[in-house]
Order: structure tokens, then C-alpha cells, then sequence
């Protein structure tokens, strides 16, 4: 097939490499000539997928609303073109220690709890959202202590979430934020202190999604989402490469799992409605 | 109805998956499963360990785990390395890797990309039993030698044995690089092999230790290396391939050696001479058994290989046409030590023993030649073309 895609992706781990020089031989195989740039963050990948500098942007969910607020804002249309199985129906949790007197988020109030970084959806936007939802203002009511790790790579280094949950062990926080796999991780690997409680979960929302944007061929994009859609688990030579990217199999993509971060990113002033950075603090 | 487990208080950050695997593994994709379990964490904690492993999550109180494909997917083209018990294949597959004889091995992987994978290249049927034997039967150089016996060799002959050690050290490092070496090109799958010669590299390893001490038991000054003898070593160790080296090794070289060690120890003029070289002869006698069992192996299953066998003696013996062999000081000290004095009576009958000592060489290397398959009248050809540095 014809012409070449251009993704682009980010670079939180040294393995993103392995993973799309793998995927990029596999796909070149089935006569689809892809290639791929990385990014050191993911604003700038959002915002060269909607000026067509790249075909598609293997997006994190934060990245999706700036995008689809870009492209909305300059009436470009965005297609999404596919999602991992591990994108589907993730929560995130409060956690307290387990001889905390906090039994429910309203307890929280005059409180400190610890956030990842200010860009992760998981670890800070919706969790903060969650507690909006509540009556809490986080800010206002709530402290926040925040981990600033990996700023620019949208929650995907995970150790901003890791040292809340250090912060809570320590019993510098009376609560940190994580994804709901994050809380099983930290308590396996004794980050999380025992017997510590989920006192707060998100409603279920969508993670990463893969991302076409106006400068790329449908043809090709129409040839990317169906091998990646064709990709088998059962396959040796891509169940490694499957493995290192965390699915088992891809999906077609949906957009109702986003609607929850769009409201967090409302709530916190993060982007405003045409995908400007509003954040104060935030310098990917 | 699905089926059902009940974590009771153990939870998923403690161990509670290995009960929900155990369940699952009983079903087919698709199957639903109910997890019971008081921990506080268990939703968010399954939900999230579901998601992790491709199988699905159905909220509810209980939660229910569906079954997911990634798990049949992984193994789906698995295949077994063969048999653990043995035999090995006839080939064994760079895809099986490091993997254990016997292993599930998952498809995928790096290969593992080794000269040596058919069976007849490198095998013996006696191999296992030589490798049981060899495990067993490892010594310890500090207490089985008796270093404090207090015996010792009359001055003259003491030099005879320094000299003598000295060149057992020199030949021992050959017999020690050469297994060590080609182990490394054996596929694992023929794992009695790699161990066998892995212990006949550390048999050596202890015998080059213990010529050593006892060549500098009474004295700080060692013997003599020549020339000749080096580049009648040098000829094993160039030699590529695995049977050819180890016919040339083990059989010709070290098989020679069984008669030269007998000698020393029945010479030995003190105690600590004695144990060195009984205990190398019993390590060395094992070496020559897996060494005339593969090259027998190897001429039965090629009955061509007989060729190549002789092949590879004339070759060495054309390079070592126009070297001395044997260092003579090593000839002269077999002389003195069987003669046990400078006496002329004594030497005489010195010469004459290592006169009958090259007989029994010649007629054991006779004998192997034979049991691998060569007719007598060829055996006895190919064994006068020895190296004469005996090893």
C-alpha cells in the first residue's frame, strides 16, 4: 500500500522504542508502511496531530480532550481509530491508612491528600473530580500535597503515584490518590501500608487511544486499525511486544469513557474549551 | 451456575490470585467465575488484576470473573523439549532455548543458536551414568591428598617427579580447556553431556592444582616446558570439531595418560606422588570411558566417521612430523623414577620399565581403536602414529 504514516508517540519509558520498532517491522510486513517520532511530551504531540505534522498520535486520555478541543476549536475533524483492552473501564481509588478515623470522602475535609502529578488524569484530575463531586474543593477544603513526576507525560510515569502512596505510608498525607492497578501494585509491593482502605472510586472511564488526525491517508489509516484490530495474543512474535505495551488484544475505540475526564479537566480550569493550557502551574 | 471461590480474608495483594487461577484453569474461555472473599480491597483489586490479565470483570456482590483467551493464547503454540528422562531427541530445537529438557516451551523467544544440536554429534547412552558416577565420585584436593604424610623422595629421584609434575600440569591444562570448550556448543537438551564435560573440566582443574602443589611440595623451583610438547597440545586444541577432538583427547591422549599415571603411581617414591596421581587416574579413566563410548557412538550411527577418525590422526600426526614430541627430560625422569637410583643396574631396569610402559600405551590405544571399530591391523597403524608427547 502506498504512502507512509506517521505516528507519533511518547517517550515516559526507554521501552516505547522496542515497542514501535517491533510493531513498525510487524506492519511493514503487512504492506503497511508505517513510521513513528516521539515526543517528550504530550502537548506537543497533541497539538502536531491536529496542524497534520504527524498522522496519528497513540494518545493518553488527556491527550484525547486537548486534541478534540484543538480540533474542535478549528472545526478539524479527529478519528479514532482503535484502543487496548486495558483502556476499558479503569476507576481510580482514595486510599487511607488502615487506623485512619476517615471512613468516606466527606471526611476528608480539613484534610491533606496526595495527587501524582498535576497533568495525570488517574492520579489527579479525576480523583480530584471525585471529590468536587462531593462538596470537596480541593485547594479550598482539601489540601493537596501533588508529585510532580514526569510532568508532560500525563500520569504515564508512575512515580508521581508511587511516592503519594509513600507520602501516606510515611503519614505525611491523611490520603493518596492511584489508579485502581496502581493500589493493587503498591500493596504487593509493600508501598502501600497494610491493611490501607479504599475510602473513594471513581465511576469506570477509558484510558489511551489511538488517534488519526486530518493530514492522514483513511486508506492507511483504515489499514492501520484493522491490523492492529488483527493483532493475536497467540502470536510469538508479537505477544512480546503485546506484553510490553500492556494488552492482550486492541479494540475498536469509543469516546464515552472520556466524558468524566472532560468534566475533571473543566472542573480544575486545566484546558479551556478550544484545548489552550489554562493550568497555572503547569510547564510540560 | 458458575463456578465459585472463596478467597475467605485472603486478598489479591496477598497471594489471593493464586486461588483465582487455580479455579480458572478448570475453564474454558468464556466461563464465569465467582470470587467470594471478606478483603476490603477485593473489587477494585480483582477488577484491575481482571483487566491485567485479559480476563473480564462483571461488578456485582459477588464479583464474577469471565474467563479471558490470553492464557490459551500464550500456550497455544507451546511445545514439550522432548522427554525429562531422557533419551534426547535426535534434534534438538534452537527455539526450546535454555529451556529444560522436558519444558512446556512457550513459542518465541530468542533462539539459541548452538553448533552442536544433533544427538549423534555429541551423545553416548552411557553418558548419564558417567555423569552420576563423576558427580559422586569428586574429591577434595585439600583432604583426600595426604599433604602431611611426611614421606619423602629420595633426593635423586625428587627431581625426576618435579619434572614429571611439570608436565603433567602442562598437559592437564590442554585436558581442562578443551571439554570447557566445547561444552559451550552443546544444545542443553543434551544436558548429561555439558555436565559431563563441565566435571571433566573441574577433574582437571583439581588435577592441575594438585601436580602443582606437589611439583613444589620439597622446592620453589619447577621443571622444564620443551617445545615439541606444547605443539603436540596445541594440535588438540586447534582440532574443531566435537568428536574429533574428544577421539583425539580422550581416547589417543588421555587414554594414554591411564597407563603413564598407573606408572608414576607405581614408581611413586612418596606418598603424596602416590594419591596425586591415583586420584587423576580414577578422574581420567571416566574421561577415556564417555570419550571411547561417543566416538563408538558416533562410528555406529556413520560407519563413514571411521574415515574422518583416521583423518584426523594422520593430520596431527603430519604437524607434529617435524617436532621433538616428548620433552626428553620427561623420558629421562620416567627412567630415574622407575629405577629409584643413578645406579647403572637401576637405570637398566628403569629403561626397561618405561620400555614396557610404551608397550602398554601402544596396546591399550590398540584396544580403543578396536572397540570403536577399527579392524586390528589398522588399529595398530593409527596407534604407532601417537604423538609421542604421550597425551
Amino acid at each position: 500500500m502506498a504512502g507512509t504514516l506517521l505516528l507519533g508517540a511518547v517517550a515516559y519509558d526507554p521501552k516505547v522504542v522496542t515497542i514501535w520498532d517491533g510493531f513498525r517491522v510487524w506492519l511493514r510486513t503487512q504492506d503497511l508502511d508505517l513510521d513513528y517520532v516521539l515526543y517528550s511530551n504530550y502537548e506537543r504531540q497533541a497539538e502536531d496531530l491536529v496542524s497534520g505534522r504527524i498522522d496519528v498520535a497513540w494518545n493518553s486520555p488527556l491527550a484525547w480532550v486537548r486534541a478534540r478541543r484543538l480540533a474542535q476549536a478549528r472545526d478539524i475533524p479527529l478519528r479514532p481509530v482503535t484502543m487496548r483492552d486495558t483502556d476499558c473501564d479503569l476507576t481510580s481509588v482514595v486510599v487511607v491508612r488502615a487506623d485512619s478515623d476517615v471512613q468516606e470522602l466527606a471526611d476528608l475535609r480539613g484534610r491533606t491528600v496526595a495527587t501524582g502529578a498535576v497533568d495525570s488524569p488517574q492520579a489527579t484530575l479525576l480523583p480530584l473530580h471525585l471529590l468536587r463531586s462531593v462538596g470537596l474543593d480541593p485547594g479550598t477544603d482539601v489540601a493537596v500535597r501533588r508529585f510532580d513526576i514526569g510532568v508532560g507525560l500525563h500520569g504515564d510515569h508512575v512515580g508521581g503515584e508511587r511516592d503519594a502512596a509513600l507520602a501516606l505510608a510515611a503519614g505525611e498525607v491523611d490520603a493518596a490518590c492511584m489508579i485502581d492497578g496502581n493500589s493493587l501494585l503498591f500493596a504487593r509491593e509493600g508501598v502501600l501500608p497494610p491493611g490501607a482502605r479504599v475510602v473513594g472510586q471513581t465511576p469506570v472511564y477509558d484510558h489511551c487511544t489511538m488517534t488519526a488526525g486530518p493530514s492522514a491517508d483513511p486508506r492507511l489509516v483504515d489499514r492501520f486499525g484493522e491490523l492492529l484490530l488483527g493483532m493475536s495474543y497467540a502470536d510469538p512474535e508479537l505477544r512480546p511486544l503485546l506484553d510490553l505495551e500492556g494488552l492482550k488484544e486492541w479494540r475498536p475505540p469509543r469516546l464515552e469513557g472520556f466524558s468524566q475526564l472532560e468534566r475533571a479537566v473543566d472542573g480544575a480550569g486545566f484546558y479551556d474549551d478550544s484545548g489552550r493550557v489554562r493550568a497555572r502551574d503547569y510547564r510540560p | 451456575m458458575p463456578a465459585t471461590t472463596d478467597l475467605e480474608h485472603l486478598g489479591l495483594d496477598a497471594g489471593g490470585h493464586l486461588l483465582v487461577d487455580r479455579t480458572l484453569a478448570a475453564l474454558a474461555p468464556g466461563d464465569r467465575l465467582t470470587v467470594q472473599g471478606s478483603s476490603p480491597a477485593l473489587k477494585v483489586h480483582l477488577a484491575a488484576w481482571c483487566r491485567s490479565q485479559g480476563h473480564g470483570f462483571e461488578d456485582g456482590d459477588p464479583p464474577v470473573v469471565r474467563k479471558g483467551e490470553a492464557l490459551t493464547q500464550r500456550w497455544a503454540g507451546a511445545e514439550r523439549a522432548g522427554s525429562p528422562a531422557g533419551p534426547p531427541m535426535a534434534l534438538a530445537d534452537a527455539r526450546w532455548g535454555l529451556a529444560a529438557r522436558g519444558a512446556l516451551v512457550e513459542a518465541g523467544g530468542p533462539p539459541l543458536r548452538l553448533p552442536l544440536v544433533e544427538r549423534d554429534h555429541v551423545w553416548a547412552d552411557v553418558a548419564p551414568q558417567l555423569y552420576a558416577a563423576a558427580a559422586a565420585a569428586q574429591w577434595d584436593p585439600a583432604t583426600a591428598v595426604r599433604w602431611d604424610a611426611g614421606t619423602e623422595a629420595p633426593a635423586d629421584v625428587e627431581a625426576a617427579v618435579v619434572q614429571l609434575m611439570t608436565y603433567l600440569v602442562e598437559n592437564e591444562q590442554a585436558a581442562l580447556v578443551i571439554p570447557a570448550r566445547l561444552l559451550t556448543r552443546v544444545h542443553p537438551h543434551f544436558r548429561e553431556v555439558v555436565q559431563l564435560l563441565a566435571v571433566q573440566a573441574a577433574d582437571e582443574a583439581r588435577h592441575v592444582e594438585v601436580f602443582s602443589r606437589r611439583a613444589v611440595l620439597h622446592g620453589d623451583t619447577i621443571g622444564t616446558s620443551g617445545a615439541g610438547g606444547r605443539a603436540s597440545l596445541q594440535t588438540l586444541l586447534d582440532e574443531p570439531d566435537f568428536t574429533l577432538a574428544g577421539f583425539l583427547l580422550s581416547v589417543l591422549g588421555e587414554g594414554t595418560f591411564l597407563d603413564l599415571l598407573r606408572f608414576i603411581h607405581t614408581h611413586a617414591p612418596d606418598v603424596v606422588t602416590a594419591d596425586v596421581t591415583r586420584l587423576a587416574l580414577q578422574d581420567e579413566a571416566r574421561h577415556v570411558a564417555f570419550g571411547v563410548a561417543h566416538t563408538t557412538h558416533a562410528a555406529r550411527t556413520d560407519p563413514a566417521f571411521l574415515a574422518h577418525l583416521r583423518s584426523a590422526i594422520e593430520r596431527r600426526h603430519s604437524a607434529l612430523l617435524d617436532t621433538a614430541g616428548l620433552n626428553a627430560e620427561v623420558y629421562d625422569s620416567l627412567v630415574l623414577l622407575a629405577a629409584g637410583s643413578w645406579e647403572p643396574a637401576a637405570l637398566a631396569r628403569g629403561w626397561q620399565a618405561v620400555q614396557q610402559l610404551q608397550y602398554a600405551m601402544d596396546q591399550g590405544r590398540q584396544r580403543r581403536l578396536q572397540h570403536i571399530g577399527f579392524p586390528a591391523d589398522e588399529a595398530a597403524e593409527l596407534s604407532a602414529l601417537h604423538s609421542r608427547n604421550f597425551m
